[in-house]
């Protein structure tokens, strides 16, 4: 018993899911299951390539070709999927520490080749399935497990790493705001060229209950109160943008060469000599 | 025109609360930890509970027209 769109996109059979209540996961894997929807995808052409963490259960859940591989290497295991077969539509979902920290350096690889792979971050800012260690985009000064005063790291903007390592699309979400997540999930997929979408999670039960940010409902209040699209940022000033998180494009380039048809066209360059 | 009728799949619902809290009419609240229509009368059909429930515990389903 579920709606036309889980019916069509999830494995029903694995359904509930595990995440605790009020997790923002649910939300964006819907986000990404509604892009696929909208885009008129082929089931049999879409894979979906996870890690480890809490995000990374996706794939076990979403009827398409899935894998869910070891921690921090979705992107590596991605790659290797668009090289063999570059028709087939290949989506990352995976964690803030699955992407940005176990898995940091196959993140910027993939994007300074600017090969075609969509990667949606379920950011929910701590790491979730193991307890509550605080990852790379822990806010400074925000308590984990691992940093019980607070932490002194500063963060990693997923975004603007992924830019500058050379991705030709990044976009910013939030599980909050849902037609317009989903449109930058569908931008990214619809986008010849690297693509990551990081998506603004809520968690609760790790973030939010060490950070006294209150349940699920106050955390996805705060998005809705605080979050601002770029647009309207763009027109504000920096002091009006103190403790606001934005969300829209940041960058997308479809003019730039893609990996698996520069790949391709080595190929053909070969054959020919 | 195509009507819709909201669903509730009590067996999914954690009990989170988003859907009662972002419902714009006040339709939904939580019993005993589980979503159920206090207002169904209310209810606009907007989907912004279904989009926002983590759980896919709650949406709204087309009928055919004069079944509803």
């Amino acid at each position: 018993m579920a709606s036309e769109l889980i019916n069509n996109t999830m494995r029903l059979r694995n359904l509930p899911h595990i995440w605790c209540p009020g997790c923002g996961n649910g939300i964006l894997m819907r986000d990404v299951a509604q892009a696929i929807t909208n885009l008129g995808l082929d089931r049999d052409k879409v894979v979906i390539v996870s890690g480890i963490g809490c995000s990374s259960r996706a794939a076990g859940y979403m009827n398409y070709n899935t894998l869910h591989t070891t921690h921090g290497r979705a992107i590596a295991f991605a790659t290797g999927i668009k090289m063999a077969k570059p028709e087939l539509t290949v989506i990352v979902i995976t964690g803030d520490g699955d992407s940005s920290a176990i898995g940091g350096n196959h993140l910027i690889h993939a994007a300074r080749r600017n090969i075609d792979l969509t990667v949606v971050v379920f950011n929910n800012n701590i790491y979730g399935m193991t307890g509550g260690q605080f990852s790379p985009t822990t806010p400074t000064g925000s308590f984990a497990t691992t940093a019980p005063y607070g932490s002194i790291d500063r963060t990693f903007d997923l975004p603007t790493l992924a830019m500058g390592a050379g991705a030709t699309y990044a976009a910013r979400g939030s599980a909050y705001h849902v037609p317009q997540t989903t449109k930058l999930i569908q931008d990214g997929i619809a986008h010849k060229g690297f693509a990551l979408i990081d998506c603004m999670a809520v968690c609760p039960t790790y973030y939010g209950r060490k950070n006294k940010k209150g349940d699920a409902v106050k955390m996805m209040t705060w998005q809705k109160e605080n979050v601002v699209l770029k647009a309207k940022a763009d027109t504000m000033t920096p002091e009006e943008l103190e403790g606001k998180a934005v969300i829209g494009c940041f960058r997308n380039e479809p003019e730039v060469p893609e990996y698996t048809a520069e790949y391709t066209k080595l190929i053909e360059r070969l054959k020919k000599a | 025109m195509v009507n819709k009728r909201l669903i509730i799949n009590e067996k999914w619902c954690k009990g989170c609360g988003i859907c009662v809290a972002f419902c714009p009419k006040q339709v939904l609240v939580l019993k005993k930890g589980k979503v159920t229509k206090a207002n169904p009368d209310a209810c606009i059909k907007c989907g912004q509970c279904e989009q926002r429930c983590p759980d896919y515990a709650i949406y709204l389903e087309k009928v055919e027209e004069g079944a509803n």
